[in-house]
């Protein structure tokens, strides 16, 4: 049984056409990417899984339970979380609190025990801080987490997403270019770091990355999307030789771009 | 040794004020010893020790020989729990609200009507007013009326961002201030513009104690100074539930929405029924204070909560720092003071100047009578003009505001 399923999601804005029939499967233990040129549609398909936009049309289900108009944070809580393209931190808030922001949804203190500062809330607070630090260090941020967010370099606000949204303890992790702007080095390191994060912190993961050699490199499985239509699926192999997978990118010119990379 | 100038200070300016007990500004340096507190680095015991020495030791005897300092302090407690309450939706949740005066309207005229015949017009029976022992059964049902009306205007409203919002919470003050102005008729709830009064004030339950041990005050030289440690306590506990809201999963919440609402939402805040939460903390606090009010005041008309107020508060909220408590707190000290007392003392003294017949000689424009000054040129009529210069330097040199928030290095 396959971890999440999406089936015929379309999202129109307007006259544009961003997401047309797109299914899609992430099974248990794998690590999926999302490739596609410039504009395929790939951020707006995070946005319609997470919540952020309903979809026109199609079925979402996760674990076997429909999506289907569920509030964003609903969705965390069931066990999606997501990191951004155009970096979406916190800015006045400390690293550690951006961590902790993440835990909200896991976190069950109410306003009496907060008001009153319980045994029980001094608890979960200190378990909850126990397991931002874990996080932290786990992204090597060790001794940042008292910085604001902004002050932190723009790697480090990369790495700092990804721990955000790790502390909210998901199942499926979704990562929307976490390699970007990142030189070799970095981006070596983070992959590292996925591969570590499998199994141990999370079940699967869905990536969206134009870094040819992460992609390649890293997945299991790659699907492909360009001009919001799903046109190839398989493994890293299966897709480097795909003809229509060729065509798109060279219809945008970027694939020669994206190989070499 | 900080500790120990502190002290000295203090010392020095209650004396100051002890021999001078009309003078402003000796009654200000007094004040001036909480700015010193926030700034001189002092360990936190000794601080918090000479601010309790302060206020409930030096101030209350100071307000024994001048009944105004009481006053003062007072309205300045008045303030600082409005602009706390504000702070929250404002400085944590980032949701502007131009109408945080209704909560306040709405928890004076609770005591006010009940605390008042004026419930007879409406309510059979002549049970009105009702006891003075019915005053903090009222303020605690003020929390709860004021954090309902707080989540009542925050679900349509909501929605809206920004200006909008704005917009519809300045409508709101403006129609709650229209309704208590004229729901005098068909029934009488609120005798409309002419207001209600006599309000009851809170029970001396004390009194029989300070008899015990022989103490005999009037009521008219009780009632201040209790309404001043009524004020204090009120202070007190919102001071604590704001400190602990912020320092929880609740106030972590309310920043991020400020921060990014939709990343907020992706991190599973559940964005609505926060900001709804902000929304009826915030109100409660107002509500709450608006019970004491009414009862201090012992007489109110909808013309103690006009859209100034909100205003005023909001500028108290942002001159001290958006989004932090010691700011909230001294930016409402700081704008009620120079209001109540900079701004009229000085008014005061150039009266003064006039009738001693002081002559005024300005170089190449010769000399001029002050006593032939216009009634215009009394600075209290520029209090608008003055605090509106400030707001815009302020915003110019420190938009952050006096006391910004820190980023605290816990733990
Ligand atoms: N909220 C929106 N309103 C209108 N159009 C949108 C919206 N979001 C995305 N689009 C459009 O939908 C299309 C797909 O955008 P999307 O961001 O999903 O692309 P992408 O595959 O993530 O591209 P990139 O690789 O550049 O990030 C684009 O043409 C974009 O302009
Ligand atoms: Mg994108």
């Amino acid at each position: 049984m396959a971890l999440l399923e999406l089936r015929d999601i379309s999202k129109r804005f307007g006259g544009l056409q961003a997401l047309a029939r797109v299914s899609l499967e992430v099974e248990d233990g794998v690590i999926a990417s999302l490739i596609g040129p410039n504009g395929a549609g790939k951020t707006t398909l995070f946005n319609t899984l997470t919540g952020l936009y309903q979809p026109d049309d199609g079925q979402i289900r996760f674990q076997d339970r429909s999506l289907m108009g569920m509030k964003p944070d609903k969705i965390t809580s069931a066990g999606i979380s997501r990191t951004f393209q155009n970096i979406r931190l916190f800015s006045h808030m400390t690293v550690l609190d951006n961590v902790l922001v993440g835990m909200h949804s896991r976190v069950h203190t109410g306003l009496p025990e907060i008001l009153l500062r319980t045994r029980e809330f001094h608890k979960r607070e200190k378990e909850a801080l126990h397991r931002a630090m874990e996080l932290i260090e786990l992204t090597g941020l060790t001794g940042r987490e008292g910085e604001w967010a902004h002050q932190l370099s723009y790697g480090e606000q990369r790495r700092l997403e990804l721990a955000r949204a790790l502390a909210a303890a998901p199942k499926l992790l979704l990562l929307d270019e976490p390699t970007a702007g990142m030189n070799f080095t970095e981006a070596q390191s983070l992959v590292a770091l996925l591969r570590e994060l499998m199994g141990r912190y999370v079940q699967a993961i869905l990536l969206i990355e134009h870094n040819m050699r992460v992609v390649m490199g890293v997945s299991h499985r790659v699907h492909v999307l360009d001009y919001g239509e799903k046109i190839a699926e398989g493994d890293p192999d299966e897709i480097r030789r795909d003809p229509r997978v060729i065509e798109a990118y060279l219809g945008s010119g970027a694939w020669a771009k994206h190989a070499q990379s | 040794m900080a500790a120990f100038g502190l002290l000295t200070y203090i010392a020095a300016s209650c004396w100051l004020a002890f021999i001078f007990p009309q003078s402003v500004l000796a009654f200000l340096l007094v004040e001036a010893s909480f700015l010193l507190l926030c700034y001189v680095p002092a360990p936190p015991k000794v601080k918090l020790f000479l601010g309790a020495l302060v206020l409930l030791v030096l101030l209350p005897s100071l307000g024994a020989i001048n009944g105004y300092y009481l006053e003062i302090a007072i309205q300045i407690g008045i303030y600082v729990a409005l602009a706390l309450g504000l702070n929250i939706v404002v400085g944590f949740v980032g949701l502007l609200n131009l109408g945080f005066v209704a909560f306040f309207a709405i928890g004076a005229y609770l005591w006010a009507i009940f605390g008042s015949p004026q419930a007879n017009e409406f309510i059979a029976g002549g049970f009105f007013p009702l006891s003075p022992n019915w005053f903090f059964p009222f303020l605690l049902l003020s929390i709860a009326v004021g954090a309902l009306t707080g989540a009542l205007l925050g679900l349509p409203v909501l929605r809206l961002r920004g200006d909008y919002l704005a917009i519809v919470t300045l409508g709101f003050a403006e129609v709650v201030r229209a309704v208590f102005n004229n729901l005098d008729k068909p029934i009488n709830f609120t005798n409309g513009p002419k207001g209600i009064s006599p309000i009851t004030k809170p029970p001396l339950f004390f009194k029989p104690w300070l008899e015990f041990f022989g103490w005999e005050f009037s009521d008219a030289t009780l009632y201040p100074m209790y309404f001043y440690f009524l004020v204090l306590l009120v202070v007190f506990m919102i001071i604590i539930v704001t400190r602990r809201l912020e320092d929880s999963r609740i106030g972590r919440a309310w920043k991020a929405i400020r921060e990014d609402e939709m990343a907020a939402a992706a991190m599973g805040v559940p964005v609505v029924r926060m900001k709804l939460l902000g929304f009826a903390v915030g109100a409660s606090f107002a509500s709450a204070v608006g019970v004491l009010f009414a009862a201090k005041q012992v007489f109110i008309n909808p013309e103690s909560f006009t859209f100034m107020e909100s205003i005023g508060v909001l500028a108290m909220v942002i001159l001290g720092g958006m989004g932090s408590i010691p700011g909230a707190i001294l930016g409402a000290a700081g704008v009620t003071i120079l209001n109540l007392q900079l701004l009229k003392g000085l008014s005061l003294w150039l009266n003064g100047l006039r009738q001693s017949g002081t002559i005024l000689t300005l170089p190449l424009l010769g000399s001029y009578p002050l006593s032939e000054l216009p009634v215009q040129f009394e600075p209290a009529k520029y209090e608008r003009m003055i605090f509106g210069l400030i707001l815009i330097l302020m915003m110019i040199f420190r938009p952050q505001g006096i006391l910004p928030p820190r980023r605290d290095q816990k733990r």
